[in-house]
């Protein structure tokens, strides 16, 4: 299927490749607004499509793709959860915080449930030290957490079972 | 000395940003509209006499470095403020950029016009989307209020920032590395020479600054240079003014501080900290981010030969003031001024390999010593606390972590084996313990 942006997207697009000098330095803020507009993973269409708008070889988007993080090469959950696993969060408890993550959820960091809801993952520093343990659930972050409040947090992620008829 | 002040964070206690019109109440916006009918030169001798030492953890003064940039030639110059903080322990930019963002705005317009740029771009990591709105609409605001653009404040010089954004990498705090990533690159330091103020970011010349450090310009112009160095308490040792101290792992308060330059650790901890965690005794406290090598609350200064050092030497090196130099000559580092506490409940070996393995994910893996050297470390000291590594391979640590130190293109390798050696030897029995006895007489934890 071939990926495109939507009009709205498009002008997102046009206003990001004026803030530079050249195509290329759009090359990542370009790649979050598609990963975005397909469902928060880099396909190789997306691949194809930046590397044509941005007049850069498939290899390079490919390699920049591949170099940073937060730029999915799979199709994630729904939603995306990283459990801080740095020295001042495991200071104040981050293993049990991700432990708690893995019971609940059933699944270990790095998968992603069987509902395709939640992926799990732990991140290096995400520079909230002084408010550890925390967690980044997609764009937010939940600080100071308590064992009560991640298991309300997750309540909200946990789809229920389905009653039966 | 502990001499708290409210300036960069304007004593902000609520978790919204500080309106332009209350930025402006507080003097906000003043001193770049004095500085853009001053010389470039002018500024500059403003900001030496500063004395702001790069607050992104090399500690390199600001002045000096933008005294490197050459006059206005055929290529653009380019300011670019590195908003990728990242290291371990770290998360003081985060508060200016959430809290106070004009601060930073304000030293960005001062920033370009001081280098000859009309472009900044603050290069924010990805992760922290509420700094990023918060940095867009004070940017708008201050359009709104003709401080930027092409007229900033009525004068001929065009001023335009941008927000721009990494993707989920270290390394891109590594000032090239953010160069390429800005570029829209992967993320790999570059060989230096050339320096960013020869060829930068597309190939024209280039500061790199932290946050804070272009936050405390707007300070020092705003009251003077010199005024501003002699708030500081190692005013001597040209490390000037004020900046944020974080406090973060086994204290009673974490969180982020500011006061004068020249505070100590002890009060750092005890005073604003509120003591350690539960009151346990300390273990260690790592002064500034993970790449810092450890301090032991048992050490004490011995720095003979410097007058300077006069009023310390004997004395515990948490009673010494904390500055880039007085901190270098202990064997550590000020680094960014964040410091992680380690109670008496801590592993020192668990601690250690949490942060190898922090290394090992964030090598960029350009460098085959750094590349595969932390992954040896991470991989040795798992087998270490299995109780399944030998006398040899405890040494073969030193060996591998000596071996990464000066060998690699930038200074990522030297902030891996630094905390690495300090562990090793500081904490040698604890290792050996693993070795010997699978580690028994350790706590085998890091939580209290």
């Amino acid at each position: 299927m071939v990926f495109s942006l939507s009009s709205e997207q498009t002008s997102e697009f046009d206003q990001i490749l004026t803030r530079y000098p050249t195509k290329q330095a759009a090359c990542i803020p370009v790649l979050h607004l598609c990963q975005k507009a397909n469902g928060n993973w880099i396909s190789e269409e997306v691949i194809q499509f930046v590397a044509e708008k941005l007049e850069l070889s498939t290899a390079h988007v490919k390699g920049v793709v591949s170099f940073y993080s937060l730029l999915n090469e799979k199709p994630p959950g729904k939603h995306q959860l990283w459990v801080c696993r740095t020295l001042s969060c495991a200071l104040r408890g981050s293993e049990s915080i991700l432990a708690q993550c893995e019971k609940r959820l059933g699944i270990k960091a790095g998968e992603t449930t069987p509902d395709g809801n939640v992926t799990l993952r732990t991140a290096e520093c995400l520079a909230s030290c002084g408010s550890a343990p925390m967690l980044q659930l997609d764009d937010k972050y939940h600080e100071n957490l308590t064992t009560e409040r991640l298991n309300a947090l997750l309540d909200g992620l946990i789809e229920k079972p389905k009653a039966t008829t | 000395m502990l001499k708290r002040t409210e300036l960069i964070l304007n004593g902000q206690s609520s978790t919204e940003a500080l309106t332009i019109a209350d930025y402006m109440a507080a003097g906000g916006y003043r001193a770049a509209d004095r500085a853009l009918s001053m010389s470039r030169d002018a500024i500059i001798q403003e900001v030496k006499a500063a004395h702001i030492r790069g607050r992104g953890g090399a500690g390199f003064d600001c002045g000096m470095k933008w005294g490197f940039m050459p006059q206005p030639g055929p290529k653009p110059h380019y300011l670019v403020v590195n908003a990728d903080e990242g290291e371990p322990g770290t998360f003081k930019d985060r508060q200016i950029m959430e809290l106070n963002p004009h601060l930073l705005i304000e030293g960005c317009i001062i920033g370009c016009y001081a280098i000859g740029a009309h472009a900044c771009y603050i290069y924010v990591r990805h992760e922290l989307h509420l700094a990023k709105e918060r940095l867009w609409a004070a940017i708008e605001q201050a359009k709104d209020k003709g401080y930027l653009g092409k007229h900033p404040f009525g004068k001929a010089y065009p001023v335009d920032i941008y927000v721009h954004t990494g993707a989920g990498a270290y390394i891109c705090g590594e000032e090239t590395a953010l160069l390429n990533s800005l570029e829209g690159k992967r993320g790999e330091p570059r060989l230096k020479p050339p320096f960013p103020a020869q060829a930068g970011a597309f190939g024209c010349p280039t500061s790199v600054n932290n946050v804070e450090t272009v936050s405390a310009v707007t300070l020092a112009m705003r009251m003077g240079g010199d005024a501003f160095s002699r708030m500081s308490a190692l005013h001597e040792f040209n490390d000037g003014g004020v900046r944020l101290f974080g406090v973060s792992g086994h204290v009673e308060r974490p969180g982020i501080y500011e006061a004068a330059v020249g505070l100590t650790l002890r009060e750092l901890i005890d005073d604003l900290g509120g003591g350690v965690l539960g009151d346990r005794a300390m273990l260690g406290v790592i002064p500034g981010g993970s790449s810092c090598p450890i301090l032991l609350p048992n050490e004490v200064v011995n720095v003979p030969g410097d007058p300077r050092f006069a009023p310390y030497n004997g004395k515990c090196v948490l009673d010494l003031p904390m500055g880039v130099d007085t901190f270098r000559s202990i064997g550590t580092m000020l680094g960014t001024c964040c410091a992680i506490v380690l109670s008496d409940a801590t592993d020192p070996v668990i601690a250690c390999r949490n942060l190898m393995q922090f290394y090992k994910h964030e090598s960029c893996g350009q460098c085959t010593p750094c590349r595969e050297g932390c992954g040896w470390l991470d991989r040795i000291l798992e087998k270490v606390i299995a109780g399944q590594a030998t006398l040899d391979e405890l040494n073969l640590v030193s060996e591998v972590a000596s071996n990464i130190a000066g060998n690699t293109i930038c200074a990522f390798g030297d902030g891996a084996a630094g905390p690495m050696l300090a562990f090793i030897q500081k904490f040698r029995p604890a290792f050996e313990d693993y070795v010997r006895n699978g580690g028994t007489h350790q706590t085998g934890r890091l939580t209290l």
